[in-house]
């Protein structure tokens, strides 16, 4: 452990470099996750093959190979994305991760969606809602209380998935601190020590935060 | 030229795969009639209700309500399911939402009722219904006959030109029953038109001006009511009064 407390600084900037690489990935996950759980339950055909999809290729590929897709495979069809801070790798990863998470994150909706009983969609299409307030304004709501456990499993995994982001090349999260530390002569052990548990102070509060939230949802009606 | 009828149906077929539910219906309801809809379990007679605003979509044929045809799913839909109000046997309030708000969500999102007012008439529908006190509670907190009673007011929110009613007392304790029929035969009373399947007679009698009974899918007899209880032509009609008269 002599690494974390003598480079403390570095996993600090680590710590905060992952966490905000995890906030983008989530926020990005969570929105098209549940864009495409609409797009699957959709009375449109077009729509739910986009859906069905997605969640094929992406829950079925590696999450490397979705990464180098994002970084290098698409800016050769013209997809450029912004460099961050300099790095230019770090929005592809975030769109990689956030592509890759957000087959996951439809699947936990859309099983929370068929939780909800088919009387409450078909009560509020007959008050004369459309399809999209009847998701927004009956459906989802109800479908939250089922969805909140398994979307956390999801947004753990994808806070260990965003390691292979920094293994291929988005610095300043951390992973690439105990590359640079063992660079620096560090042991491989010592460094990977701080880094592991330097994860664990993001994970484990995660899902504590997590348990108050279903909680706090359970409590509610 | 006398005026369109409120509802509407020519020659309307429907299968689920093999099964043939509905054959060759045809059907009219005028403003302000009161049509009561019979018939053995699995007959048609949800299908038939459940068409009517196309919650169900049919195979052929024509349904109008208002002298307007059902449109494809989409916005057009939605507009004229508003005008179609609609009660379900098992009530389907929306759990995560007060009785004030279950009335209050379709005029607030459909309508775009201010708020303020669409509340003032919803209290005033809970009113109607006779629980009022009861606006800000959850719907598994009330009994059946209230929550159908919400479910009443929640439709008539809407202002609607018709009304459908799939069996909105079977689901019901026998003491529930009456609170829930005592507020239809008012709504009748007023003038509203309405599609009831119900084996309620006594209300079918006291509020009904038709009976229709279906049996595998067809309509076998559209008659008054005095006249088809007393006196129904079809033996699939006699037969079915036999069984539910000695229950
Ligand atoms: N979604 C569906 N898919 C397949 N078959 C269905 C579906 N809904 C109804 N059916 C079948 O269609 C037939 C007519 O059903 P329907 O619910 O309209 O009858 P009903 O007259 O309302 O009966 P009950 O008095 O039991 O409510 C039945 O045989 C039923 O099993
Ligand atoms: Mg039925």
């Amino acid at each position: 452990m002599d690494a974390l407390i003598a480079e403390f600084p570095r996993f600090v900037s680590g710590f905060l470099g992952t966490l905000r690489l995890c906030l983008f990935a989530a926020i990005g996950a969570l929105v098209l996750g549940t864009l495409l759980a609409a797009f699957r339950v959709s009375p449109v055909p077009p729509l739910r093959w986009v859906g069905t999809s997605w969640v094929t290729v992406f829950r079925n590929s590696p999450l490397v190979v979705v990464l180098f897709l994002f970084a290098f495979g698409l800016p050769q069809v013209g997809v450029v994305f912004p460099t961050f801070g300099g790095n230019s790798f770090f929005w592809p990863g975030v769109a990689g991760l956030a592509a890759y998470t957000a087959a996951f994150v439809c699947e936990a909706v859309r099983s929370g969606i068929n939780s909800v009983p088919a009387g409450q969609a078909e009560a509020a299409r007959a008050v004369g809602l459309t399809f999209q307030q009847t998701l927004g304004s009956v459906v989802l709501p109800q479908a939250l209380r089922t969805v909140v456990p398994p979307l956390g499993s999801v947004m753990i995994a994808m806070i260990k998935n965003s390691a292979i982001v920094g293994a291929f090349g988005v610095t300043g999260e951390l992973f690439s601190v105990d590359g640079a530390l063992t660079a620096a002569g560090y042991s491989a052990l010592s460094s990977l020590g701080g880094v592991a548990l330097a994860y664990l102070a993001i994970t484990i509060p995660a899902g504590i935060g997590l348990g108050v939230l279903e909680r706090k949802i359970e409590v509610k009606r | 030229m006398t005026e369109a009828p409120m509802i509407r149906m020519v020659s309307v077929d429907k299968h689920f795969g093999e099964l043939h539910v509905l054959r060759d219906i045809n059907l009219e309801v005028t403003a302000g009639q009161v049509v009561v809809v019979l018939g053995p379990s699995g007959s048609g007679k949800s299908t038939l209700c459940r068409t009517i605003n196309r919650l169900e979509p049919i195979d052929s044929g024509t349904i109008e309500i208002d002298g307007q045809r059902l449109p494809e799913e989409g916005k057009g839909l939605a507009g004229l399911r508003a005008d179609v109000g609609m009660v379900f046997q098992s009530f389907n309030l929306f759990a995560h939402k007060t009785i004030l708000e279950n009335v209050t969500l379709g005029p607030i999102k459909v309508r775009r009722t201010p708020k303020a007012e669409a509340e003032k008439a919803g209290i005033g529908l809970l009113e109607r219904v006779g629980i009022a006190d009861q606006r800000d509670k959850y719907p598994a907190q009330l009994s059946g006959g209230q929550q159908q009673r919400a479910a009443i007011a929640r439709a008539l929110a809407m202002k609607p030109k018709v009304m459908l009613f799939d069996e909105p007392t079977s689901a019901l304790d026998p003491e529930m029953v009456n609170e829930v029929l005592d507020v239809m035969t008012t709504l009748a009373k007023e003038g509203m038109t309405m599609l009831v399947v119900t084996h309620e007679m006594g209300f079918a009698r006291r509020a009904a001006n038709r009976v229709v009974f279906m049996s595998d899918g067809e309509i076998v007899e559209d008659a008054e009511p005095e006249a088809f209880f007393t006196a129904p032509r079809s033996d699939r009609a006699k037969d079915f009064l036999g069984k539910i008269l000695t229950h």
